[in-house]
């Protein structure tokens, strides 16, 4: 099977391949513009007379529960990653297989980490074909070379759930890492001593996957509850010593920053979204945990407060500081996708309006709505934008994979998006004329904050006349970029060769841009 | 495996490199003769580089090539120019007394498969700049001279792939600039701008040569402005003058001034490439309008510090632990000699920073020493060590000192500046010190964090009540001008002159900070 065939150029101008890994692949065809047909897929019907009558699922071992399952060559094996950095899991499947001398497996993670770079060396070794999923650091650079035997796919969280929804991707075996468990397979993030919070990106896995296993270091007798995973679609459950390492699996990033210069993008993006009007009793809000996020988080409570007024709803990563809000009363329910701090768990276990959401209800794009599109304020990142204010979140200006889409495509459907960004990064201009690679359409980012000036998307006509006479220093994005360019010199273009080793999806399933080996 | 000196045309590497393909990105290889062998032997270096070099598009076949010079056996020494581009290298740079195994692929592997151990040799090494966790916008230089071999330029950066030609062309550019036509430049760079990298090249040069030659970075049109005497000096903003990374961005958070400072927080082993880094940045980085200031050292070294920034537009000197009216003649007179030699005519203020009893008694003297003193300042904590005790939040123990400083400055119609608030976590801490400031009657101070100048513009700012305060007297002298009337009066009480002066400045300063509408006279009603 050739990894990818049949280029063409799609509706953002980009010549993507339309046969990936051997399946014909959609091209990008524009916003809303490509709709599915035909029916959602389904996993095989089973019968309670295969399974235990007492309920009693667990097996001896991860090893065990694989082979049970039936690993064999060309599997798709599933993960999430609510254990971030601090996952142990997800390495001891792959080790395992490779003991067992499986090969072409695809590994569909929900998303990848640092302490996932010993899985090169069965990329490496072909016990694993490729990843669907995301590519960070290591796994990227991996990627980024060539290396990789299949074609890399990045989805965003939504895609995920949309592309094993539809069919796309069939997951053979779906592992899930449940902090507590019983032995009928029910599960939870929020209890036990790895408490991740919740397993919202286990769901699809859980739902369509042909055989689960959940691995818990916490197995209590039947009920386990809350069962944010139903034993119903449980095979195996594995009881295991340690799932992660929990001061690894919280996030690093749940501090705001102290530094000057993103503490001015915090304040300048708050500003703006007061003088535009966004902010207003009863608005909702989506921040992020980055340093910078959080710190706008901090101005909106401040406005919020001295005003009287509340926000109806915040989409998380939760983290502490959300939880401040929600229990001061700033902000009435907390609608979070994934923990980042131990403060989220804490409120999600206590609080009754701090409740957990799935791909499915955020951001599934085909389905009867999603959350991502009722939120008033969106606060992304991103890596590179341009001057149609497209944006690249995946890979750096030197052409390197190094970060996973995650809900960033599907967040774009709030109604204001802003990104706060520097104007350049360690002498790397941060807008481009084109962005390297194509994540987040232009016509869907609304304002980019840096330091040096705010660029509002000429289509936001609104936005424009609103802030006609703010003191915020508003510029044409064209200037911005000039300045940088002025500070930093004229970049030159990274060099890659005419393979393709990655493609990145857009929301809806089809292929949004190309990522080429970089020639190093 | 005993690796032995032969005639230069027929080593075993030489015979090699004739039957394998040779690089396309080599130009061309010298071997060294048994001569010159033995004549290095008896020099001695300290680096030995391995360079890996990757061939063409397709699958890359990594090549090694090293060179060294050994100490104690016979070997085969290759100098090695690579003058076109390569396409990767990897590059080690080995430290003395330790073993390194070296694997070459393919051809050269038989040759090298024992340990190898390099004796370090002296030679004219220098380093300049910064590396390591943490650090950003900055680079390290290591600069050998050798006395042939050409230039070979190894560049190790985080931004290669969007920079790395525009580096290479700079150092070769000042490489031919200085003359140096045989040496290794190694640059590890973590993001530096351009200005930073001709600063730390230019540094390592003048450490290892004896030039007295300048590079000088293009003049930025925005950094070409001057500055008045009674401009306003609420907050200056201090920034270690070999620290690039603090100072790109310093002006976005609009101190009205920035000081690139030579003396207290450069460490001793630094100073020296520091003026570099200062005189770069006076150049070439935009601090939109901020201030230029520049803190000198102390003694001789700072009147040689003049000598990198006077001719660049700096518009503000702080000479610190100033304890005599002398001291600020030599720096005048420094000052004056260097601005005659580069036909200058803009005005260079002096701040000097009194930071000792004697400095304190001598306050009045000091101030008056020259016209170019614009204004006066504190530095409490080597002032609070000189007199024998510590700073505390209240400030009892500099009462004094503070006071004489105010009255010195005012006496001499030059503005009293306070001393630095240390805690950066603490703003309300610094709110309060802001206020007690003012009440003393200093016109600004200090601050070490970009955090605390909003604080402190705020602070020193006049309050809506002074505000509505001076719009009355203002309105009042506007009246009376009218009236083609002498005297300023408000209901029975007249104004005095001072007073009205104070609030028109009041007024200014208000409306400079967007407290009051500069048209605030159409719309005033008096209460």
């Amino acid at each position: 099977m050739s990894k990818y065939d049949k280029l063409e150029k799609n509706a953002a101008g980009r010549v993507v391949p339309t046969v990936i890994n051997g399946r014909p692949a959609i091209p990008f065809q524009g916003i809303g513009k490509y709709k599915p047909t035909g029916y959602k897929a389904a996993p095989k019907i089973v019968s309670c007379a295969d399974f235990p009558e007492d309920g009693n699922k667990v097996v001896p071992n991860l090893k065990e529960a694989l082979i049970k399952a039936g690993l064999r060559d060309g599997m798709t094996i599933s993960t999430h990653h609510h254990f971030r950095n601090g996952d142990l899991v997800a390495g001891q499947i792959f080790d395992i297989a490779h003991e067992m001398g499986v090969k072409d497996l695809m590994w569909f993670p929900s998303a990848s980490f640092p302490c996932h770079e010993p899985m090169t060396k069965y990329l490496d070794d072909g016990t694993i074909n490729r990843i669907e999923g995301s590519m960070n650091g290591a796994l990227g650079r991996f990627t980024s070379e060539g290396k990789m035997h299949g074609l890399g796919i990045l989805r965003s969280h939504g895609g995920r759930y949309q592309s094993v929804q539809d069919g796309e991707v069939h997951i053979d075996i779906a592992v899930i890492a449940a902090p507590t468990a019983d032995p009928f397979g029910n599960c939870n993030g929020v209890n036990g001593p790895t408490a991740c919070g919740l397993l919202g990106f286990a769901l699809a896995d859980a739902q369509y996957a042909d055989k689960v296993i959940v691995v818990t270091d916490n197995l209590i007798p039947f009920p386990c509850l809350p069962w944010q995973i139903h034993g119903n679609y449980v095979d195996y459950v594995v009881v295991t010593d340690q799932l992660g390492i929990p001061e690894k699996i919280v996030s690093g990033t749940t501090e705001i920053t102290k530094s000057p210069d993103r503490l001015l993008l915090a304040e300048w993006s708050a500003q703006f979204c007061d003088e535009a009007g966004l902010i207003h009793d009863g608005f909702s809000f989506q921040a992020g945990a980055g340093g910078t996020a959080l710190s706008i988080g901090i101005y909106f409570a401040d406005i919020l407060r001295e005003r009287g007024w509340k926000a109806r709803f915040a989409r998380g990563g939760s983290n502490k500081y959300l939880v401040k809000m929600l229990e001061e009363g700033l902000v009435e329910y907390i609608l979070d996708g994934q923990t980042f701090d131990l403060e989220g768990v804490r409120s999600m276990r206590e609080n009754p309006t701090h409740t957990w959401t799935s791909p499915f209800t955020s951001y599934n794009y085909h389905g009867k709505g999603n959350f991502a599109s009722l939120i008033d304020i969106v606060i992304l990142g991103a890596t590179e934008v341009d001057v149609n204010f497209n944006a690249n979140v995946v890979t750096h200006s030197d052409g390197y994979l190094l970060h996973g889409i995650g809900g960033f495509q599907n967040c774009l459907f709030g109604k204001t998006v802003i990104l706060p960004i520097p104007l350049f990064r360690d002498r790397i201009p941060v807008i481009r004329d084109e962005v390297t690679t194509l994540c987040g359409p232009g016509e869907l980012i609304d304002v980019i904050v840096t330091e040096r000036g705010i660029a509002i998307n000429p289509r936001r006509t609104d936005l424009i006349e609103k802030m006609k006479n703010s003191k915020l220093p508003i510029r044409p994005i064209e200037e911005l970029k000039a300045e940088a360019e002025k500070i930093c010199g004229v970049p030159e273009k990274p060099k890659f060769s005419d393979e393709i080793v990655a493609v990145v999806k857009w929301v809806d399933g089809t292929v949004l841009d190309s990522i080429r080996r970089v020639i190093s | 495996m005993a690796i032995t000196a032969e005639k230069s045309n027929n080593t075993p590497l030489r015979k090699i490199l004739k039957s394998s393909p040779v690089p396309r990105s080599l130009k061309y290889l010298r071997l060294n003769s048994q001569k010159a062998m033995r004549e290095r032997k008896k020099r001695s270096m300290t680096t030995a580089s391995l360079m890996v070099i990757t061939m063409g598009s397709g699958n890359p076949l990594p090549v090694g090539f090293f060179f060294f010079e050994a100490g104690l056996f016979r070997a085969v020494a290759i100098e090695l120019s690579v003058a076109a581009k390569v396409q990767g290298y990897a590059n080690m740079h080995t430290q003395p007394g330790n073993s390194y195994k070296i694997y070459l692929p393919l051809n050269f592997h038989f040759l090298f498969k024992s340990d190898i151990n390099i004796r370090p040799t002296m030679g004219t090494i220098v380093t300049t700049g910064n590396k390591g966790k943490g650090v950003r916008s900055d680079c390290f230089i290591t600069l050998e001279l050798t006395d042939q071999g050409g230039m070979l330029l190894q560049v190790e950066s985080k931004v290669a792939a969007l920079y790395g030609t525009d580096i290479r062309k700079k150092i070769t550019e000042m490489m031919n600039f200085f003359g140096i036509v045989n040496a290794t430049v190694h640059i590890e760079d973590s993001g530096a701008l351009t200005p930073v990298i001709a600063a730390r090249l230019e540094a390592a040069i003048h450490k290892a040569t004896k030039t007295d030659k300048e590079y000088l970075i293009p003049m930025l049109e925005e950094n070409k402005y001057v500055t008045t005497r009674d401009r306003n000096r609420f907050s200056r903003l201090y920034l270690p003058g070999n620290t690039p990374s603090l100072m790109i961005n310093a002006g976005i958070h609009k101190p009205d001034g920035i000081i690139l400072d030579l003396e207290d927080a450069v460490a001793p082993d630094k100073k020296d490439e520091a003026r570099f880094m200062v005189r770069n940045a006076l150049r070439g980085i935009d601090f939109y309008g901020a201030e230029r200031m520049v803190r000198i050292n102390q003694g001789e070294r700072g009147l040689d510090d003049l000598d990198y920034v006077i001719p660049h537009n700096v518009n503000l000197i702080l000479l610190p632990k100033c304890e005599s009216p002398e001291q600020v003649h030599a720096v005048n007179d420094k000052i004056k000699k260097i601005k005659k030699k580069t036909k200058q005519d803009d005005p260079v203020w002096i701040m000097p920073i009194i930071e000792s009893a004697l400095g304190a008694i001598r306050a009045a003297a000091i101030a008056t020493a020259a016209d170019n003193v614009s204004s006066l300042a504190i530095g409490l904590e080597d002032y609070t060590a000189d007199i024998g005790t510590r700073r505390t939040p209240e400030g009892n123990e500099s009462f004094v000192a503070r006071n004489m400083v105010v009255m010195a400055a005012r006496a001499a119609g030059i503005q009293p500046i306070d001393s630095v608030f240390s805690d950066v976590g603490d703003m309300e801490g610094l709110r309060q010190n802001v206020l007690r400031s003012k009440a003393l009657g200093f016109d600004g101070m200090g601050c070490i964090h970009p955090r605390q100048i909003r604080v402190i513009h705020d602070t020193f700012a006049p309050t809506p009540d002074e505000i509505a305060k001076a719009q009355k007297i203002v309105h009042a002298f506007d009246v009376a001008q009218e009236r083609g009337l002498g005297v300023v009066s408000l209901g029975t009480k007249m104004i005095d002159p001072p007073v009205v002066k104070r609030a028109f400045n009041t007024i200014n300063l208000a409306v400079k900070m967007n407290k009051l509408d500069e048209n605030w006279r159409e719309t005033y009603e008096q209460v």
